[in-house]
């Protein structure tokens, strides 16, 4: 299906970001209101900061609303199975070395059905920077209960209230070993671009989880009002504590989040060890993957 | 082109068939493996994790066979050739990506050694059961690729085939061994570099404003983009047009997926491949795969020491299916046994090829062990009756 923009958006003046998006896939399918094409804006602008060379960046998305991320960036995108985006891209990662790997998804997505693969990548520090986007329920399939749905919100799985403990996820991936873990709200837009600048700019399994509303479903469900009222929200319960213990970054329904930096402190990844233990224990004999790949051969 | 030499052992071995799958992937070019630890495969993983270091190849025991096959479709498509290695139950948790790697047109081999099933059945005994699962095992209409070797030898001589046949036509390629065949210790003579024959990647030589990821011109098959390589491409597990982008209407659901199909189905007769023996003037034939055609070869002696017309067909390729082949031995023979360590799959298929013109008899085995090879001797002599 071609997507004819409408000749009276054809005279809006050209985003600041339309040269890391796919134009040609615009309008996108995200909700008014909804916060996943703030991040993605956010990373566009971070991308442009970072002076990388695009043609070395590849994005990997799941399933789910965030999950179609990776389809507007215009980078190479690979849309994949739901939850299996990580240790896809742990796949580009060691296949090509040279790339940089980043992974948007949702909370659905990365920490339900793919929550193995997170704790397993954040454990040997794979070299990827990976932003969750959670907004709190599952969004595309109408609202169910998710595993950072805040103890009491309704979901369309939950009609009386959720009952299960969700995951604070700063301190998870702390926990698993990250070593950059940060949090900020679709409405901390400079503070974000800037988070997710300094992490293109490390090594290793990077993690940022982004709060962000859904208006048809979560904000519905619970009459929390619009993506508006939702910022206000935001602006009024987000406290930024950079260096905070991410063990208190647990989120109630309708308390406080807290944000800002919680982990920064980098570690070897998990193809400098490979490597460095290779050369100890093998010396010359060791031969590691080229860095454009292995034993490439085109016709 | 020929095999780089760098990682082929050439010169003669002693190796079993797991062993020898291992040094046929090295020397097909194989440079990225994810696996996780199941029996009977996990031999094919630790030669490939003593071998990798030395050749220039990543491997990773990733957390599970998801992630596995994930990892493996990611990083094909950054043109290194890829492949994980596993057995029924991991198989089982490979489908999904399966299909996603049929759906992406991702080329790739996953080695299934064959134990007895359902569920964790016996783990370290034989099977032959996962063959309709690697032909259907993943949801929707797609096509693959299976190959079954009946030795060490052909353990390794197939693996070069099997990658190959998926970079050839871009599909997730099933190396469809048995528990018998991978821990069986045999000669295994590897060739030298130069006499080994490998398909490159088709790298599409268009620049990134004139490519598009899945449109097919004269070849049934689209030109590849490496991931890195400028050209900005998607790819998604939704169907999707020429562009690769998704496209959410039964016109492109059609089209898609008849290429899908069609890419393999209309090449079929190119990608088959079947060894006979002594079926010209046979009034029965044994069709059989894997170590059950190392069995069926006894049963065939038996059955010609009592005077008997008996020939052979023994299946190296499995899917695509001989179809054409069978089609015309129905029309000739007698009858047709079909033995096999499950209780019926591919006598199924040979059935259906048969439509009614001769009498398919299967000689089911549910798996622990190889047929006795009177039992299926048996079966011919009834066939023959």
């Amino acid at each position: 299906m071609t997507i004819e923009i409408r000749p009276d958006y054809a005279e809006t003046v050209e985003h600041p970001v339309s040269p890391y998006l796919r134009m040609d896939r615009i309008p996108h399918v995200w909700c008014p209101g909804c916060g996943i094409g703030t991040v993605v804006r956010c990373y566009a602008s971070a991308l442009e900061r970072s002076g990388l060379d695009l043609d070395k960046v590849a994005v990997v998305s799941g399933i789910g609303c965030s999950g179609r991320a990776a389809g507007y960036l215009k980078l190479d995108g690979f849309h994949t199975t739901h939850g299996r985006a990580i240790p896809f891209a742990t796949g580009l990662e060691l296949g090509r070395p040279e790339l940089t790997v980043t992974v948007i998804s949702g909370d659905g997505d990365l920490i339900g059905i793919g929550g193995n693969h997170f704790i397993h990548a954040a454990r040997r520090n794979l070299d990827m920077l990976v932003i969750l986007i959670n907004n709190f329920i599952y969004g595309m399939t109408g609202g169910q209960n998710g595993p950072t749905t805040p103890l009491d919100a309704i979901s369309s799985t939950m009609p009386f209230g959720n009952f299960e403990i969700p995951f604070n996820m700063p301190h998870l991936a702390a926990s698993s070993g990250a070593p950059y873990v940060a949090r900020w709200t679709s409405l901390h837009t400079r503070r974000l671009t800037w988070s997710i600048e300094d992490a293109l700019e490390r090594t290793g399994f990077r993690f940022i989880e982004v709060v962000a509303p859904c208006p048809v479903l979560y904000l519905r469900l619970n009459k929390l009002g619009q993506g508006i009222d939702r910022m206000r929200y935001y602006h009024d319960n987000a406290e930024i504590r950079n260096g905070a213990d991410p063990s208190e970054a647990d989120i109630d329904f309708q308390g406080r989040i807290l944000c800002g930096v919680f982990v920064d402190k980098p570690r070897p990844t998990y193809r400098e060890l490979m490597q460095a233990h290779y050369r100890e224990v093998l010396g010359d004999e060791y031969v590691p993957m080229p860095s454009e790949g292995g034993m490439i051969h085109g016709e | 082109m020929m095999a780089d030499p760098v990682g082929v052992l050439t010169g003669p071995h002693y190796m079993d068939g797991d062993v020898a799958c291992g040094e046929g992937a090295i020397a097909a070019g194989c440079r990225f493996v994810a696996g996780y630890p199941i029996t009977p495969s996990t031999e094919v993983v630790e030669r490939i994790s003593h071998r990798f270091p030395r050749v220039g190849g990543t491997f990773i025991q990733m957390e599970d066979e998801l992630a596995s096959m994930a990892a493996v479709v990611g990083s094909s498509w950054t043109g290194t050739k890829s492949m994980t290695v596993t057995s029924g139950p991991g198989f089982s948790l490979m489908m999904e990506n399966i299909g996603l790697a049929a759906m992406m047109e991702t080329p790739c081999v996953v080695v299934n050694v064959q134990r007895a099933g359902p569920s964790t059945g016996l783990p370290t005994m034989v099977g032959q059961a996962d063959v309709m699962q690697a032909r259907w095992g993943s949801h929707g209409d797609y096509e693959i690729i299976a190959l079954s070797p009946e030795s060490p030898q052909e353990a390794f001589d197939l693996m070069i085939d099997a990658f190959n046949l998926a970079e050839l036509y871009r599909v997730p390629t099933i190396f469809l061994m048995d528990e018998c065949v991978g821990h069986m210790t045999e000669k295994v003579m590897i060739r030298p570099a130069e006499q080994i024959e490998i398909e490159p990647r088709r790298l599409t030589k268009l620049p990134p404003d004139d490519f598009m990821p899945y449109k097919v011109n004269d070849h049934p098959v689209p030109e590849f983009a490496r991931v890195g390589d400028g050209y900005r491409f998607h790819a998604t597990g939704l169907t999707h047009d020429e562009r690769g982008y998704p496209a959410m209407t039964v016109a492109a659901q059609e089209e898609h997926v008849f290429r899908l199909s069609d890419k393999i189905r209309a090449q079929a007769d190119d990608i088959v491949r079947f060894e006979e023996e002594g079926v010209e003037d046979a009034d029965v034939v044994v069709v059989s795969y894997g170590i059950t055609a190392r069995v069926a070869r006894a049963s065939i002696d038996l059955a010609r020491d009592q005077g008997l017309k008996v020939g052979s067909l023994r299946l190296v390729v499995v899917w695509p299916f001989p179809e054409n082949r069978i089609r015309e031995l129905a029309g000739s023979v007698r009858g047709i046994v079909v033995p096999e360590i499950n209780l019926g799959q591919i006598v199924l298929e040979v059935e259906r090829c048969a439509a009614g013109n001769t009498r398919v008899v299967g000689v089911p085995h549910a798996g622990g062990a190889v047929h006795d090879p009177a039992t299926i001797a048996a079966a011919i002599v009834e066939v023959a009756r």
